[in-house]
């Protein structure tokens, strides 16, 4: 690992100020961080600990029904706290399918948003990556890419966004705050992660020293709380990033649907929200033949990016059972498997 | 630039200066305490082997910077028996075998403690497989760890309902 300085500021103002110097990069738990620094993938001057800051540990529910949870909480705490499971079961399911307990007990919210790609090229120093090095070619194009994106991705980088929790946050409209070099600013979490292009070594929308401080859903994502689902494929039963998952989430009323969220990790370089499928579920009834449109519109524009057709069907298949589990309603208690499709306590149907 | 730590190691204080901000937890407690029952095996957060608790929850300590844990309270396979006592956790893992070439059994053991303490387990031998899928075994002896975590389990109720009762 490269050395690097340490520092440790004691507010947010003096992080920002640290955190826009060239070579620096924010750290909190640092289970991404520290992981990709160890490969020489990361290579920062200087690491500006923001572990200290006060007042980003929290979960707030604000005056207008919405709920605010601050960068630093940690996975495993947001979680387990009974009323945000409640009230947002989709996104403590999601959670709990990703990474192992340990890293979970650990990882911070903000962290999450912000980890990067798994794509094997990019850890591999040896390999040519566009996003680790602007130019430089891509070796995953024309090598093992299975697990590789299937929407919205370029010539210059077909890798995937590895977040879970990202995939119900973006359908259920999160708004992620920022605290940057000129103040307090918001935006959406859709609008967080950029599509590679030709710039796939710019992936967020954050300039220098942009810290994220908050992750906040609004009120409306509470009344999505008795039918909300997340569902995982993975290469094994748990501790695996997820090949193809989905978040989906519904309002019905009178047999008929009138809200309808959705949205798929593991295929594109952003949690992916399925506008079109969620438009078409509108009015409808929550039945299989609707589910089935929902799921073609939702891979209308997907395409392979190497050996990874497979996803695209894939990815029909989970959206139709994420939305028919979601139309059964959430189960009274997490699952033994969270967003497993293996799970013997529920879901275990075949599409 | 040297910085000053503190931790709570297995309920001593310790005091540090750290020549270098790269230091891991890990091998803070392997180099310079001579703990190495927590053990080094992935050093990259896949193995669970270095598991240990901070501040009584269960992290992969090669994924922590000790720079960054000032003033923690930690807790290492060196720190749970009570002199010859074992913890209820270590004596199942020899009841039921949940080891064969012992390399991962520090880990193991760290994480179903913080597992327990977790509370999300229950006695479903499932959850126990899920809850500790972060602790990689490359013996197969995951079937001895489950018995084992599972009658640690079922001890620590009987024994939380006496004290209750």
């Amino acid at each position: 690992m490269k050395p690097f300085d340490y520092v440790r500021p004691a507010t947010v103002a003096e992080a920002v100020a640290a955190g826009a110097q060239p070579g620096a990069a924010y750290l909190a738990a640092g289970t991404n961080l520290l992981d990709l620094m160890k490969g020489g993938v990361s290579r920062p001057d200087r690491l500006v600990d923001v572990t200290r800051l006060e007042g980003l540990d929290r979960i707030e529910c604000l005056a207008d029904g919405s709920v605010r949870i601050g960068a630093l909480v940690r996975n495993a705490d947001l979680a387990h706290d009974a009323e945000f499971a409640k009230s947002y079961p989709a996104v403590a399911e999601a959670l709990l399918s990703g990474a192992s307990a340990q890293l979970r007990n650990a990882a911070t919210v903000g962290g999450n948003l912000l980890q990067r790609t798994r794509c094997a090229y990019f850890y591999d120093t040896a390999s040519r990556c566009n996003k680790r090095e602007a130019g430089s070619g891509c070796d995953a194009r024309a090598g093992e890419n299975r697990t590789h994106a299937v929407l919205g991705w370029s010539e210059s980088c077909i890798a995937t966004h590895p977040s879970d929790f990202c995939v119900p946050l973006v359908a259920l409209d999160a708004i992620v705050e920022i605290e940057g070099r000129n103040g307090r600013r918001e935006i959406a979490l859709d609008e967080l992660h950029r599509l590679p292009g030709d710039t796939p070594e710019r992936e967020s929308a954050l300039e220098p020293g942009d810290l994220i401080v908050a992750v906040r859903l609004p009120a409306a994502a509470r009344g999505f709380a008795t039918h909300a689902r997340y569902l995982k494929v993975r290469e094994r039963t748990s501790y695996a990033f997820a090949v193809v998952s989905a978040a989906a989430a519904l309002q019905v009323k009178n047999g008929k649907v009138t809200e309808a969220r959705l949205a798929l990790g593991g295929v594109a370089a952003k949690p992916w929200r399925a506008r079109a499928a969620e438009d078409v579920l509108k009015g409808v009834a929550p039945d299989a033949a609707a589910f089935q449109e929902a799921a073609r519109r939702a891979l209308a524009d997907a395409k392979p990016s190497g050996d990874n057709a497979f996803k695209i069907e894939l990815g029909r298949r989970i959206v139709v059972r994420a939305l028919t589990l979601a139309a059964a309603g959430t189960p009274a208690r997490m699952p033994a498997l969270p967003a497993s499709p293996f799970a013997s306590i529920s879901g275990a149907i075949h599409v | 630039m040297n910085h000053s730590i503190s931790l709570t190691v297995n309920g001593a204080r310790r005091e540090f200066v750290l020549d270098d901000p790269r230091v891991t937890l890990l091998d803070l407690l392997r180099e310079r305490l001579h703990l190495t029952g927590t053990k080094k095996g992935c050093d990259r957060g896949q193995c669970g082997a270095c598991t240990i608790l901070v501040d009584g929850k269960r992290i992969n300590s090669c994924l922590a910077l000790a720079i960054s844990h000032d003033g923690a309270d930690i807790l290492t396979i060196e720190g749970v028996a009570r002199g010859d006592q074992l913890h209820p956790v270590q004596a199942a893992f020899i009841a039921h075998d949940g080891f064969q070439c012992g390399f991962c059994t520090p880990g193991q053991i760290m994480s179903a403690i913080g597992m327990m303490r977790e509370g999300q387990a229950g006695d479903v031998p499932e959850r126990i497989r899920e809850c500790m899928s972060g602790n990689l075994c490359r013996c197969g002896a995951y079937a001895g760890i489950v018995d084992a975590v599972l009658e640690a389990q079922a001890g620590m109720d009987e024994s939380n309902q006496r004290r209750s009762a």
